[in-house]
């Protein structure tokens, strides 16, 4: 019940937030998404550590098709559902400073999108799942199209086309598995799990469902639209495509292609583990190119979510808790990240490293969150960065020590591009565009200050979360044998 | 069979009560006409029987088809308000009768058990849809599209008689039960007249013509492109699903026995339908003519439907029918008033830019015609995404795996094409003024969008029918 809760509330204040006008849909928007997250919390601090799905909710939708609305939270999705509801306030308070025209459905499309996030990662059938998939797509469309920079109609079409192209392969995927479940047919993931399927028929569903996941993510080679859509889109759509929505083609990876194809992905693992090691190199050396710091931000990002799915193709027990803690950690230094690039941009006009410098004269509170956000970013022991890499590398060298080798470079490339962006910006003398710079003001110390708390929160205890999804990792790895 | 009566009977009263001269009485009398049929349509529920001298059977299947093609009917006249307008020169009461007269056909085509059935139904079907389609008689379009669709649907009628003929000469049997004996029998002796598989293919090839299915297409984008907007959506909605409920019966009930011969021919028919459908579409600039292409490449996913011949079948083929025609309607209706406010080329304008910043003049119209898009475009939580999902559940079923997967990329294709309006109203800019429109026209549009929406979410609602 509560689950359908989480789902409800963003939902329904969308609707209403459609009805109103002027300077309250900001603050209902913002008030509705922290209900949301002490909703969370309190679902998080109740959650019990084990395989089982909790605050489980399940109707008969479409009876003679055998589909239905079937939520319910476990191991793999408890931290998802932590991150959607945490980076959802912090991006609307983001925003505050800024004047969106036609802020009623500027705020109802991120909470509608909020909605279909938590959606996903509390779905419990097939198609339930891939309804919130989609759902997902169309108001991230709206919010990138309507209130992004100059190309945006272009870019964000592609986007859409391209996203909707992988998607389409999944259906046909989930229709075939579907069919193939007996008597009057089930779309329950759980029912799609024990089904007997070949050699060849986990082989060529593989492909088809891993080629959605891929593009969402994105992982090379699909990743074309990513870096053009992250810069041509206004921040507050950005910091969710980064943030939250990506993680939804992690989480898709371990929720449907792992437990359904176990034998698909061994036969094919290593070519994906492959093409998300190509992703982190690539990733990496474009970004350490980059002069545009939402750019760099981009690829960086690129770069981290391949090594996350190569952690989660080593079918370890590292390697997939390590995928599933730095998708938290990840969210987090990301939104930070493309947060502050955003605050430097407003008060420039320049996102252009070579115009850059000097900033931490007159803003000192701004270069330490920078480089709190950094550091993270980079993996530096005790920050958040440093568990999720360190678990996923090391499943990715225990899978195979060369790939290991190569995927480890992200931490040293990762060094080079966030380092010589923060010494780009930051330090160095001063230019025009940084002389009247401003520090930070309280708003947007309120944004920060709590993924800041997170950064360290996540690096120095980790255990506390890494124990909720321990149990159903295992289980999951379990079953895959 | 009541219904085909009482539409027949209902036509010429039509023809009569334009001697009042009042337009206000027509509009809802047409109406209220059509839901008389729907009513007495539903009274055959469950009814298995053969009527009129066994040219013609009543079941659940002739209910369901009727049912959508009298649905969509209704919301077609509901948009039709503005035809004639105040011009001296147009009848309207001629042709809401040719209207009623050519739904009698269809239900005909949807109920025949015996081939000249069909032929009658065909017949009285396309005769008034070549009248309605040249209604604009000072548009030299229009005149252009009446004669095309005329020449070209006269031929492919003789094509279909052909093919009858033939199989007569074959099976002794103008009746599908008849047919469907000799078929079965003489495949399992292998003594098959060749005459039978050329009659089928010709009955075939006629069916496909009236269907708009590659490469029998080519009338379709001119006609649709030329007929006054209200008559492309009758045709592109009702001449469809009847055609379809026809050619499924064939296929199926007459012609099952010889599934190994015409199942690789209608394959390549339905690959070509959707190739051509589709990308053709991604390339026209005129709003209008990209909805003939689409409903080309509609036909290629109802195709599908009928290749994939399992059980599962005629309820895909009806569902989907019914959301593509909803749909249609809507996004005609709503290029019918926006069009006719801007001009183009002496004409109306309807290329994409005549949308451009609706968002903003007309938001109603706007969001029903997204929703109506993004049926067409199969997204899910609208009913076009259930249609597409039904039919590749079929395909699946049938095992037609390299079909399913350019229907697949045709649909990614097709998205393309339909978001453009979307982006057209959303994120380009106007200038210029609001879009009225009236409440009766406002009603049936938020129909047909409530409809869309409510079978996207709950697609049992009809599927348990079907």
């Amino acid at each position: 019940m509560l689950t359908l809760v989480l789902i409800l509330i963003p939902l329904l204040v969308a609707l209403v937030l459609l009805a109103l006008r002027g300077g309250a849909v900001k603050r209902v928007a913002l008030i509705a998404s922290l209900a949301e997250l002490a909703l969370a919390v309190y679902v998080l601090a109740s959650f019990q550590p084990d395989t089982t799905s909790q605050f489980s909710l399940s109707y008969h939708w479409i009876k003679s098709a055998g589909v239905q609305f079937a939520i319910g939270i476990d191991g793999i999705s408890v931290l998802l559902v932590l991150l959607s509801t945490l980076l959802v306030p912090l991006i609307i308070l983001s925003t505050f400073n800024h004047s969106y025209r036609n802020p009623s459905s500027f705020y109802a499309l991120i909470l509608f999108m909020q909605s279909a996030l938590v959606g996903v990662f509390v779905a419990k059938d097939a198609f339930l799942f891939y309804f919130f998939f989609e759902a997902a797509l169309i108001p991230i469309y709206f919010i990138a199209a309507l209130w992004g920079g100059e190309n945006r109609i272009k870019v964000t079409f592609k986007f859409f086309l391209y996203t909707i192209f992988g998607s389409l392969f999944m259906l046909l995927g989930l229709v075939y598995l579907y069919l193939q479940t007996p008597g009057t047919h089930s779309s329950l993931l759980t029912a799609f799990y024990g089904l007997n399927l070949s050699a060849s028929q986990q082989g060529f569903l593989f492909w088809a469902l891993f080629i959605g996941f891929a593009i969402k993510m994105p992982i090379f080679p699909f990743h074309t639209w990513q870096p053009d859509t992250y810069v041509e889109s206004p921040t507050p759509a950005t910091m969710l495509l980064a943030g939250i929505m990506l993680k939804m083609g992690t989480y898709g990876l371990i929720r449907i292609v792992l437990p359904i194809v176990p034998e698909g992905v061994q036969q094919w693992g290593l070519v994906a583990i492959v093409l998300a090691v190509i992703g982190i190199v690539y990733g990496s050396i474009i970004a350490i190119q980059q002069q545009d710091m939402k750019r760099l931000v981009a690829y960086s990002s690129f770069a981290h979510v391949g090594l996350m799915a190569a952690g989660i193709f080593s079918l370890t027990l590292d390697g997939l808790q390590g995928s599933l803690i730095q998708m938290l950690a990840h969210g987090i230094n990301v939104v930070g990240l493309f947060f502050i690039v955003e605050i430097i941009f407003s008060r420039t006009q320049s996102r252009d490293l070579t115009q850059l410098g000097g900033i931490t004269q007159n803003s000192p509170v701004l270069s330490v969150f920078f480089i709190i956000m950094v550091l993270g970013s980079v993996a530096l022991p005790l920050t958040n960065g440093f568990i999720g890499e360190f678990l996923l590398l090391k499943g990715v060298f225990t899978y195979n020590t060369w790939l290991g080798i190569i995927a480890g470079t992200t931490i040293i490339l990762g060094a080079v591009y966030m380092l010589r962006m923060v010494q780009k910006s930051m330090f160095g003398l001063q230019t025009t565009v940084t002389e009247q710079f401003t520090d930070l003001n309280l708003n947007e110390i309120l944004v920060l200050a709590p993924l800041a708390v997170f950064v360290f929160w996540i690096g120095l205890f980790p255990n506390g979360f890494l124990k909720l999804t321990e149990p159903a990792v295992a289980e999951l790895l379990r079953a895959m044998k | 069979m009541l219904s085909i009566i009482s539409l027949s009977i209902f036509g010429i009263l039509n023809l009569f009560l334009g001697f009042l001269k009042s337009r206000q009485v027509l509009l809802p009398a047409t109406l209220l006409f059509l839901l008389v049929a729907l009513v007495l349509n539903s009274l055959d529920w469950n009814d298995q029987a053969l009527y009129f001298s066994d040219m013609l059977r009543v079941n659940n299947l002739f209910v369901n088809f009727s049912a959508i093609v009298l649905v969509t009917s209704l919301f077609v006249v509901g948009l039709s308000r503005t035809f004639g307008g105040d011009d001296e020169h147009t009848h309207p009461a001629e042709y809401y009768a040719i209207l009623l007269f050519s739904i009698a056909g269809a239900l005909m085509m949807i109920g025949f058990e015996n081939l000249i059935m069909l032929f009658v139904g065909v017949e009285v079907l396309s005769v008034a849809m070549y009248v309605l389609t040249g209604t604009d008689k000072r548009n030299l379009r229009s005149n252009e599209a009446a004669l095309k669709y005329f020449l070209m649907g006269s031929f492919a009628t003789g094509i279909l008689l052909f093919g009858v003929a033939m199989i007569y000469g074959a099976t002794g049997s103008f009746k599908l039960g008849g047919i469907a004996t000799y078929v079965e029998v003489a495949i399992r002796y292998g003594s098959v007249s060749p005459l039978l598989y050329v009659g089928l293919l010709l009955l075939f090839i006629g069916m496909l013509f009236k269907v708009s299915a590659a490469p029998f297409h080519f009338w379709t984008p001119d006609v649709y492109e030329g007929a006054p907007t209200i008559f492309t959506a009758f045709m592109s909605t009702v001449v469809k699903t009847a055609g379809f409920a026809a050619l499924y019966k064939l296929a199926s009930v007459a012609f099952g026995g010889a599934y190994g011969f015409w199942a690789q021919t209608m394959a390549i028919v339905t690959v070509l339908t959707l190739l051509v459908g589709n990308i053709t579409a991604a390339y026209q600039t005129s709003f209008k003519r990209m909805m003939g292409y689409s409903s080309i490449s509609h036909a290629g996913y109802l195709l599908l439907g009928v290749v994939a011949n399992v059980s599962a079948s005629p309820s895909a083929i009806l569902f989907y029918s019914l959301a593509y025609s909803l749909a249609t309607v809507s996004a005609f209706g709503v290029l019918m008033v926006v069009s006719e406010k801007k001009l183009y080329e002496g004409g109306a304008d309807e290329r994409y830019e005549a949308f451009n910043g609706l968002a903003k003049s007309n938001p109603l119209l706007a969001f029903v015609m997204t929703i109506s898009m993004l049926s067409l475009a199969g997204i899910p939580l609208t009913a076009g995404f259930w249609g597409k999902f039904f039919i590749f559940s079929a395909a699946v079923q049938a095992n037609l795996t390299s079909l399913l997967v350019i229907a697949v990329l045709m649909s990614c294709v097709g998205i393309y094409y339909y978001f453009r309006v979307i982006i057209s109203m959303y994120l380009k800019p106007s200038d210029e003024n609001p879009v009225i429109v009236s409440n009766g026209f406002k009603l049936t549009l938020l129909l047909t969008t409530a409809l869309t929406l409510l079978l996207g979410v709950f697609p049992d609602l009809v599927k348990n029918i079907f």
